[in-house]
């Protein structure tokens, strides 16, 4: 396990370019695609849990997507009236919120067994989450390389010194849209941003220039047909709920690192494990087993909840569900406002440390 | 030109769709056994992070790297998809009196 002291934090304010001189600090550090602590598994119990069906995905795609047409055609046959808006609002999680978990996993290729049912719930809920997929591919992986290890991470959420008011707007889906569009938009006319550029590889550009030509192409779709109806419910059902429906992905994805540890090679102390109950783990695809997920990314979702059980002695205790984590993460990040250094220490088993 | 032939196990000592990791000199490879009892070999290494794809997924004949998920054909060592751009060298096996060989006299093909 590698941990830089408090004393090395020699910059209150860091800095979170990848661009930046934190990321030669991280090299110099040995952080960058070092090799990180894993628990133990047996590789005959590992290959168990790495076995891959297309049933469970299936299931839930099937449930989520009638639950998508379904909402979205009662808000349809409701629009004028105050009676759509809790309808919106359902369908505005189903497509904001679990466009992202269906993005990860389908990110994955974990998902499903069959390739390409991850490749199309993966680029569904990559225009859903306003995610140019090729080069959000390729952010994710440098995530699982260098997870938050500062100038290496592209998606850290929440950078130290915390800025309350951004944080807050994170809810809202503006932050991350308008982040997005400041490089889908240049992407448009074949021009990569310097962090697009620090982690794509030559031969995906032009496939990332194309795929933000399609979404962009999907928006304005959206967006003539709203003015061809004089009405804004195309953009209601099909652009906007990756703003109005992203909320609840936001309380599910600061739970995963904020306040936690950055720069440490052990994902125990820079993860978060939350128990939750069932509804919350379909419509999170099981990423409340966020450490494992980190240690073990071959794992399906499906298999999450027993890899959480196989290594659960080598583990942190897991957060209470939802309102255990925010106990703990809300003063964190308030604190982490005036005092960048602070962070949550993680109760590592000692078995492990003698090991 | 003769080929060098380098043990590596016994044909048993590894199980059927799965991997093993086998250091030589100064590097290392992967050898794989298919569930109808091919043997193939490729760089140990994945080609985009340097990942030791032995502690992998193995599924048909699709290795998946443990990191982040790059898969490539143990066949042939073809990338098959992002963030697995750069093709596996590949080395000849072969199983003779019940021993695992591979050849290690040149540079992986792929």
């Amino acid at each position: 396990m590698s941990t830089i002291a408090e004393s090395d934090h020699k910059v209150l304010r860091r800095d979170y370019r990848l661009t930046g001189p934190e990321a030669v600090i991280a090299q110099e550090r040995g952080l960058v695609s070092a090799d990180w602590y894993q628990s133990p598994v047996p590789r005959k119990r590992m290959k168990e849990l790495m076995q891959r069906s297309d049933a469970p995905a299936i299931r839930d795609t099937v449930i989520w997507l009638v639950l998508l047409m379904a909402t979205g055609w009662m808000a349809h046959l409701l629009w004028g009236t105050w009676w759509s808006l809790p309808v919106f609002i359902v369908y505005g999680v189903l497509y904001g919120t679990v466009g992202d978990s269906r993005w990860h996993e389908g990110g994955h290729g974990t998902a499903f067994k069959t390739s390409w049912m991850n490749t199309a719930v993966y680029h569904l809920g990559s225009f859903m989450m306003t995610r140019e997929p090729v080069s959000w591919r390729w952010s994710h992986a440098r995530h699982h390389s260098d997870t938050i290890i500062v100038g290496r991470d592209p998606e850290i959420a929440v950078q130290r010194p915390t800025a309350i008011w951004r944080l807050l707007l994170l809810f809202t889906g503006l932050p991350q849209v308008i982040a997005e569009f400041r490089k889908l938009i240049p992407n448009c006319v074949g021009r990569l941003t310097a962090e697009e550029a620090d982690y794509l590889p030559a031969s995906e550009r032009n496939k990332a220039i194309l795929a933000a030509r399609i979404h962009v192409l999907i928006w304005v779709a959206a967006i003539t047909a709203s003015i061809m109806v004089g009405s804004v419910e195309p953009l209601m059902l099909v652009g906007l709920p990756t703003l109005y429906g992203r909320w609840m992905a936001t309380v599910y994805g600061l739970t995963q690192h904020a306040g936690l540890a950055e720069d440490v090679l052990d994902h125990r102390l820079s993860a978060r494990t939350v128990t939750m109950n069932r509804v919350n783990r379909f419509l999170y695809w099981n990423m409340n087993f966020h450490v494992e997920h980190h240690m073990f990314p071959t794992v399906a979702f499906h298999a999450l909840p027993a890899l959480h059980e196989e290594v659960r002695a080598d583990m942190p205790a897991p957060y209470n569900g939802l309102l255990g984590a925010y106990r703990e993460i809300i003063p964190a990040l308030i604190r982490q406002a005036n005092d960048p250094t602070y962070f949550v220490q993680r109760p590592v088993p000692q078995v492990v440390l003698a090991s | 030109m003769t080929m060098a032939w380098v043990d590596v196990c016994a044909a048993e000592g590894i199980d059927a769709e799965d991997v093993l990791r086998f250091d030589y000199e100064d590097r290392t490879y992967a050898l794989y056994r298919t569930e109808d009892n091919r043997y193939f070999a490729t760089d140990g290494l994945c080609t985009h992070a340097r990942v030791h794809l032995a502690d992998g997924f193995v599924s048909g004949t699709t290795i998946e790297c443990p990191k982040h998920n790059g898969r490539f054909d143990v066949t042939n060592g073809k990338a098959k998809g992002a963030p697995a751009t750069v093709d596996l060298g590949c080395y000849p096996v072969e199983v003779r009196d019940g021993r695992v060989r591979i050849s290690l006299s040149s540079e992986g093909t792929g």
